[in-house]
């Protein structure tokens, strides 16, 4: 089972990298979103992935007797969930109102803090 | 199925002794800044009081990491445990001499940013939130510095980069949101390198104490190869993100000039320095085998980033930008330390911090009182600042020196520092580098110096003439919440030049807390560790 999540996982990657890619910034935002989820999948699959079996310790043990998965990793993940989506939600609102100042999504024309042709410092002295 | 019965006797897995009533000061930092935060929040409208209260807080945190620093020198590295659980289980906060130097150090920077914001935060940016937002990227800050866990380390950071967002779109103006924009994007990726190297570290040793994986991984036959190189190599990415090293630096040159010059100030003297505390003490503590592998990438990317950091300076017209390249190149001089990797080195790149965020805090608060003067940060339009105010240009120079590392202000010891370990190491172009920067930024400084305070004024004021000065010194410059913060932080800047012992002596105890971490690691997982 852990296979085929990393196979997906593996996807979830290409995918996020070739929407950072582009030069639309609202692309960028979903890459960054399912970049997200990539992390958090990832770390999910950490802490083995199995169906069923309670992590239960008998009292006659230190351990438990099969392998069952470790839900540390599950609050990691429970955490990670809540920061990359209350920044997802911030970059969001904040695109939207670039958008709106700047009149463009295109990130090769976003150029009001750094713009072209800039002068150059004063030459000699 | 009647197993033998077994007494699990909690006293083992248990601290059942009291915490020692000093040792609380370890989560004093995060906990004034956290709760203040959240009281001056509530305060939002009431914009009289909240600068008084958040100027307090910040007070307050300066005295109580005073005390921290104090305390891990006088008994060595105090370590406390979330809900008593003995490490690996429970969440321990650890102060060791590097944390608790950097610690003080920003808080000291904090204090002068929120002094000066009185001044140059109007009052509808306090009432959208620049003293909470101030606070608690300082609660961000101080638990990076503090924290012993790896994935509370992840937590901190994502707390003082939403607070930085939260100052950086402050005012809304057209130019900060195209600079958030580049900011936000680009940060969040290297969080979320950084998260996937935390997720693949606890896959691989299921545990996330940081002392705890240093052992497990000193005990490792091949401590540098396999699944960890992958981990190193991906940690090393994000964190040169965060520090804004050479090829993933470009971040900062976007953003770092577009929002109230306090904010830019408080950025330039902490952000960037945060990634490479975490640089320091993931490669040095936890992976020292990794960094021995990959000193050699380390020492080229601290010697493009040196580079781009003062050509990119030199390049510049506006005085903001030149001075987040010079950020740039700081973090290349912090990087060779990091390549170099011995004590020595590593003592060298603390104390470099240390002077990084003061001069560099100082110098945008400089650069914020030039445009109050001439209403202008274009090196074209300013001019005549030596006649208008004699002892800021006097106060202006010395931190040209400083930023250049020029004797006898803070920056010249942590260089001599760093190029003798480059120089000793034999890596010859590390500290060429490192000297070959210094130059470039004493002619870009320079530059500034004769432009803006040197010549009589402004681009067309003939050789010898000179503007009169009309108009008497603007309103913002009466009262010492302005010059106040800047006289600390140069005041600093001197006694680190001039008395550097104290400071060398607490950055090589800083250094060999991390090079050789048994200290560190008996206070965190008890005697056997």
């Amino acid at each position: 089972m852990e296979t085929g999540v990393a196979i997906l996982i593996g996807l979830f990657f290409t995918v996020a990298v070739y929407l950072m890619l582009s030069k639309q910034l609202v692309r960028i935002l979903l890459g960054i979103a399912i970049l997200g989820n990539s992390v958090n999948m990832l770390i999910f699959t950490n802490g083995r992935l199995t169906r069923e079996i309670p992590p239960l310790i008998p009292a006659h043990l230190y351990v438990p007797e099969t392998a069952t998965a470790n839900p540390l990793p599950q609050a990691l993940v429970l955490t990670a969930i809540v920061i990359s989506f209350s920044f997802f939600a911030f970059l969001l609102v904040l695109a939207f109102r670039a958008y709106q100042e700047l009149g463009t999504d295109e990130i090769n024309k976003m150029r009001v803090a750094e713009p072209e042709n800039e002068q150059t410092p004063p030459q000699g002295y | 199925m009647a197993g033998p019965s077994v007494s699990v006797d909690y006293a083992d897995a248990m601290i059942t002794a009291p915490i020692a009533a000093g040792d609380w000061l370890i989560v004093a930092p995060s906990l004034i800044t956290m709760i203040g935060g959240a009281l001056c929040l509530m305060l939002r409208k009431n914009t009289d009081l909240q600068p008084k209260l958040g100027i307090a807080l910040l007070g307050a945190l300066v005295l109580a990491s005073l005390a921290l620093l104090i305390r891990v020198l006088d008994h060595g590295v105090i370590t406390m445990v979330m809900g008593n659980w003995l490490p690996p289980f429970g969440i321990a906060v650890t102060a060791d001499a590097l944390g608790a130097t950097l610690t003080f150090i920003g808080s000291v920077v904090a204090f002068c940013a929120g002094l000066f914001g009185m001044k140059t935060v109007n009052s509808s940016g306090r009432r959208y939130g620049f003293y909470p937002f101030l606070l608690l990227l300082m609660t961000g800050v101080c638990g990076s510095f503090l924290t012993a866990d790896v994935f509370n380390l992840y937590v901190w950071f994502e707390v003082l980069l939403i607070s930085s967002y939260g100052l950086l779109v402050l005012g809304n103006d057209r130019i900060q949101l195209d600079g958030a924009v580049k900011y936000g994007v680009l940060n969040l990726v290297g969080t979320n390198l950084f998260l996937i190297a935390t997720g693949l570290l606890y896959g691989i040793f299921g545990t996330l104490n940081m002392a705890d994986i240093a052992t497990k991984v000193a005990a490792l036959d091949n401590p540098a190869s396999g699944t960890l190189a992958t981990v190193a190599a991906l940690y090393f990415l994000a964190f040169a993100m965060k520090a804004a090293a050479f090829p993933v630096n470009f971040w900062l040159p976007a953003s770092y000039h577009t929002p109230n010059i306090v904010v830019s100030a408080v950025f330039a003297g902490l952000l960037t320095k945060v990634g490479v505390y975490a640089l320091i003490r993931i490669f040095v503590l936890i992976l020292p085998a990794s960094r021995e592998y990959m000193a050699d990438v380390i020492g080229l990317v601290a010697i493009l980033t040196l580079m781009t950091g003062a050509l990119g300076a030199l390049a510049q017209t506006e005085l903001r930008r030149l001075l987040g390249f010079l950020v740039i190149a700081g973090i290349g001089s912090m990087l060779a330390g990091l390549a170099v990797g011995s004590t020595l080195a590593i003592s060298g790149a603390i104390f470099y911090a240390v002077h990084s965020i003061i001069v560099m805090t100082a110098l945008y608060l400089a650069a914020g009182i030039m445009n109050m003067m001439e209403g202008s940060y274009n090196l074209r339009q300013l001019g005549g600042l030596y006649q208008r105010n004699v002892a800021f240009a006097g106060v202006f120079l010395v931190l040209a020196f400083a930023v250049s590392g020029l004797p006898p202000f803070s920056g010249f010891w942590p260089k001599v520092i760093l190029v003798d370990a480059a120089f000793g190491d034999e890596r010859f172009w590390l500290g060429a580098a490192i000297l070959v920067s210094g130059f470039l930024t004493t002619m870009a400084m320079g530059r500034v110096w004769i432009y803006a305070f040197w010549r009589g004024g402004p681009e067309g004021t003939a050789d010898g003439q000179s503007v009169a000065v009309t108009a008497s010194s603007p309103p913002e410059l009466a009262g010492g919440a302005v010059w106040l913060p800047l006289g600390v932080l140069t005041a600093l800047v001197v006694y680190f030049g001039i008395q550097p012992e104290w400071m060398i002596e607490l950055s090589t105890r800083g250094a060999s807390g991390v090079v050789d971490p048994l200290g560190y690691l008996r206070s965190v997982l008890g005697e056997q560790g």
